[in-house]
């Protein structure tokens, strides 16, 4: 228990609270560059699974390339991006992105394609086009399976954006990687419990987006 | 880069052998052996959770709390005790497949039709033999598709395990790549990495259909039963 006794003795230090490299900053760098990926990330898979799930084109090939892409090394990418374009944001992004975007366009495509074609087909007997059936009803029925791939790749990306602090970036692996270096194991604790409860903060905000943004009718429906 | 090609394929000739070689079989050991203990934890896990179900919701969020913690985090910390042995890596990455293995040994022993159960109760079958001759069979598909996602996770993860020296195909990506400014080595270390994923992967679908001949024609038959019902009674009518 002497390694819980060091790892609160750290987190209580006043030193730890304030400053460029305080545990607020960390943890602000580290929700940006995390909130940053994933946005990104969620320009990209979103629309592609609504497209080829509503269109049921081209389905196949996403679901091909997300498979590679769950299957990269993430550090391979990240240390390949970097000699490429040198240390900074975008090998962290390219990293973090090729992690996100797989569960998001999945769950996005199966979303998509698993809407009732009895709903889909009395969207379009009111008349609805083929792009208000995608967002008036696909998108909302699906909905609760794309914030389930959103909330994954939201925590395997705050999880593995510890690495960031391995190219030179901040964020809280910057405490992971600096206590190794410095032989302080209650460091890389501390850094790793931040992360876990960041990761925690993420699972309880996409509870409350189910709340608040899923159809009442479609909440007990399965998928989470 | 310096303007020098992605890919030496000289290099690749005169390391093929060693590093590249060893590395990829080292790699292959780094995640079978995690598999194989994530494994040997969630299906007793699993079953427990399974027969007592207040069980479950705990160790759920255990499990993904335990997903949530960095690798590279889990790697240093293990280091004072494990050393630079293989363990360091293994222990990490058999705790994260849980996340993966235990919801769906849970949902496949779930899964199984009360009447199996039932039948075999019928034939006399105590709970054990039940369990692994009838309950456990049933649930595989289930279970086998965890694995495959908790392979290809791990196959990819074990590289960040070269930060400690121990990771198989990372450490080409690291030592020989990275720290040398030098491409090829990386190109080749993802490549190598992503055809193993997908070899494993097609082995455990192989596996799962010899093991499991009864799924390999029943989807058709179910699919057909209806129909032909359908079209009897509309005949009748």
């Amino acid at each position: 228990m002497n390694v819980l006794l060091w790892v609160t003795d750290w987190l209580s230090a006043p030193e730890q609270w304030s400053g460029t490299a305080g545990i607020p900053a960390r943890f602000a760098e580290h929700l940006g560059y995390s909130g940053l990926a994933l946005l990104l990330s969620a320009l990209i898979a979103v629309p592609i699974g609504l497209l080829t799930g509503h269109t049921g084109r081209g389905g196949f090939l996403a679901a091909s390339l997300a498979n590679v892409a769950r299957a990269l090394p993430t550090i391979g990418v990240l240390m390949l991006v970097v000699l490429a374009a040198g240390i900074g944001l975008v090998p962290v992004m390219a990293a973090l992105v090729a992690l996100a975007v797989p569960p998001i366009l999945v769950n996005t495509y199966e979303g998509v394609r698993g809407v009732d074609p009895q709903v889909r087909d009395a969207a379009r007997g009111m008349g609805m086009r083929g792009r208000e059936v995608l967002l008036r009803v696909e998108l909302p029925v699906a909905l609760p399976l794309i914030l389930v791939g959103l909330r994954t790749a939201a925590i395997q990306v705050v999880s593995t954006a510890t690495i960031a602090a391995y190219v030179g970036i901040g964020g809280l692996g910057r405490f992971i990687v600096d206590g190794q270096a410095r032989r302080q194991f209650e460091m890389v604790a501390g850094g790793a419990l931040l992360v876990v409860v960041m990761a925690l903060l993420v699972a309880a905000l996409f509870y409350l987006l189910r709340r608040f943004l899923v159809a009442p009718g479609l909440r007990r429906s399965p998928g989470s | 880069m310096n303007g020098a090609p992605l890919i030496d394929w000289d290099w690749i000739t005169r390391n093929l052998d060693d590093p590249i070689g060893t590395r990829l079989l080292e790699h292959l050991y780094l995640s079978f052996a995690p598999l194989l203990l994530g494994l040997l934890l969630a299906l007793p896990l699993g079953i427990a959770c399974a027969r007592w179900r207040p069980l479950y919701p705990p160790v759920f969020t255990g499990v993904n709390v335990l997903y949530a913690i960095p690798s590279i985090a889990l790697f240093f910390l293990l280091l004072p005790y494990t050393g630079f042995s293989a363990w360091t890596a293994i222990i990490p990455l058999g705790l994260y497949t849980l996340a993966i293995l235990v919801p769906n040994v849970v949902s496949g022993l779930a899964q199984v039709p009360d009447h199996v159960r039932q039948a075999a109760v019928a034939m006399g079958f105590g709970p054990l033999r039940r369990l692994i001759q009838v309950e456990l069979p049933v649930a595989l598909p289930v279970i086998v598709a965890g694995l495959r996602i908790a392979a290809v996770a791990t196959i990819s993860m074990v590289s960040v395990a070269s930060l400690v020296g121990i990771g198989g195909l990372g450490q080409l990506i690291l030592t020989e790549g990275f720290r040398r400014q030098f491409p090829t080595p990386i190109v080749v270390g993802i490549v190598l990495s992503v055809a193993l994923a997908f070899v494993v992967d097609g082995l455990l679908v192989l596996a799962q259909r010899a093991l499991t001949p009864w799924t390999r024609d029943r989807d058709p038959v179910a699919r057909a039963r209806p129909r032909t019902v359908g079209a009897a009674k509309g005949g009748n009518a």
